[in-house]
């Protein structure tokens, strides 16, 4: 519940600035808007308008076109369970699932996310912050231990288990193999996405 | 926060060759896993994009009326190795795309990025050479089309002038007709990595599969730019299906092959592991064509 209000506050908050800088700067959706000084010397900021859905919210934005989607959910929707860790593209801890697919949001730009439907992991609680059956399953197959990793790997895993189809161990670990685990060792996160899709297919 | 002066996205092809008159120092941004990155490692700072993520015109394979495989450029990756006719007519392309880093890679990855940023490694191209694929480039003045050896100029240089962009590859009907193919990238890790030595080979055996009409060999990391073998084709054509036959081609490339020795692996080993390569990207690509050893 906590984090609900506080989640709530921070949109709230956003929307302010969204708004504060609207009025600054007319919007015009698909024209950039260019050549305003930041102060920061050479740089002039662009900013643009995009409306696209977070966690089944549909929402309009004001974005700096120099953001990274991964800098936009963090920073402007305080979505922290997408981590920032190598920054291009190579350890899967911003990953999100976009339109239904798995993309690294460190290397992709948030004006792509216009029209699209994003979702992080924190779509994935139930209305009193129940764990969804694959978070519960990595607790149960001990597949979490720092935890930086984890929401990538169950935004994967999502991916996965929504197409619905049954996977050999060998996919299993080919689908998975954008994500890097220093803890764990993998074998528990394999387990943990096997169980969780024999169990929705009911084998 | 990425360093970049200015950031113009394209409504329409016709809006983005637009775009990169009026700004002939932009860099086109596609995907972005080659570009954002190495604007993550320093380079590039300040410079001006034109993105052409948003054309969904550009994705998508198709087949045109005379039966040319119509692969547009921002097609990714994933998109390319789940598509029927990819699978129908050209599986080893769909094959070798999803070898290329990791499925997050593969989603934002496309094959226009692969081929433009003229590099030697990328998975798609050998494949591409090996199936005399062809490069739609458009720009202002219209469209043209050329081979894909002519499109690459040299290492990370490809033929598209100022004000042009790639839009499609095409690969003819004759180039795909008859033929079976098979790709092995040669790299430490099964994910994430890139290619010490690619090697791409494809067959068309006669009806009674016990003669080679037609052999066509590339490779990745071979040379400065992905190549073609001409002398171990040569070798091969109207030669019957035989162990000995495929040992002759194989160690024909040989012959054509300048492959470098880098910190990843030295010439010498290169040159060990692509007759391996091509010996076994033969064996399987007369196996798929129904041919027996």
């Amino acid at each position: 519940m906590q984090k609900n209000d506080r989640d709530a506050e921070t949109t709230n908050k956003t929307r302010e600035t969204a708004a504060a800088l609207q009025k600054e700067v007319p919007a015009q959706p698909a024209q950039m808007i260019s050549g305003r000084e930041c102060g920061n010397g050479m740089m002039g900021k662009q900013y643009k308008l995009i409306r696209c859905t977070i966690n089944g919210k549909a929402v309009e934005h004001m974005v700096d076109v120099r953001a990274s989607l991964t800098d936009m959910l963090r920073n402007d929707y305080r979505l922290t369970s997408v981590k920032k860790g190598c920054e291009v593209g190579e350890c899967g801890a911003c990953n999100v699932l976009i339109d239904g697919e798995c993309f690294n949001s460190c290397i992709y730009l948030a004006v792509w996310a216009d029209g699209k439907n994003i979702r992080t992991m924190e779509g994935l609680l139930g209305p009193n912050g129940e764990l969804s059956d694959i978070q519960q399953a990595f607790i149960d197959e001990t597949a979490v231990q720092c935890g930086f990793c984890t929401p990538g790997f169950i935004m994967t895993a999502v991916e996965i288990l929504e197409s619905g189809r049954e996977y050999t161990r060998d996919e299993l670990r080919k689908l998975l193999s954008g994500h890097l685990c220093r803890c764990t060792g993998y074998e528990n996160i394999l387990n943990a996405v096997e169980k969780t899709m024999k169990k929705r297919l009911n084998k | 926060m990425y360093d970049f002066k200015a950031l113009y996205e394209a409504r329409s092809v016709a809006h983005a060759a637009e775009l990169l008159t009026e700004h002939p120092q932009a860099v086109i941004l596609a995907g972005g896993s080659d570009v954002l990155i190495k604007m993550r490692e320093g380079k590039l700072a300040g410079v001006e994009l034109v993105s052409i993520y948003g054309l969904d015109e550009l994705r998508g394979v198709s087949m045109e009326e005379d039966g040319t495989l119509r692969i547009g450029s921002l097609t990714s990756f994933s998109h390319i190795t789940k598509d029927p006719l990819i699978q129908k007519y050209i599986n080893v392309l769909g094959e070798a795309v999803d070898m290329v880093g990791g499925p997050q890679i593969r989603n934002i990855g496309t094959i226009g990025g692969n081929t433009c940023n003229g590099v030697t490694s990328a998975d798609s191209a050998s494949t591409l050479f090996a199936w005399d694929a062809k490069i739609e480039i458009t720009g202002l003045e219209g469209v043209r089309v050329i081979p894909i050896q002519d499109f690459y100029i040299k290492a990370g240089k490809v033929d598209i002038r100022a004000g042009e962009l790639q839009t499609a590859i095409l690969i003819p009907r004759e180039s795909y007709e008859g033929y079976k193919g098979n790709y092995i990238k040669y790299a430490m890790r099964n994910a994430m990595d890139i290619a010490t030595t690619g090697c791409s080979v494809n067959v068309k055996l006669s009806e009674n599969k016990s003669t080679i009409i037609d052999a066509r060999i590339a490779y990745g990391v071979a040379g400065p730019i992905p190549m073609r073998v001409p002398t171990a084709e040569a070798a091969v054509k109207n030669q019957p299906v035989s162990k000995e036959t495929v040992k002759l081609f194989a160690d024909a490339v040989l012959a054509d092959i300048n492959p470098r020795t880098s910190w990843r692996a030295t010439k010498e080993f290169r040159q060990h592991i692509a007759v391996v390569l091509a010996d076994r990207a033969m064996t399987e690509a007369i196996r798929l064509s129904g041919g027996e050893l």
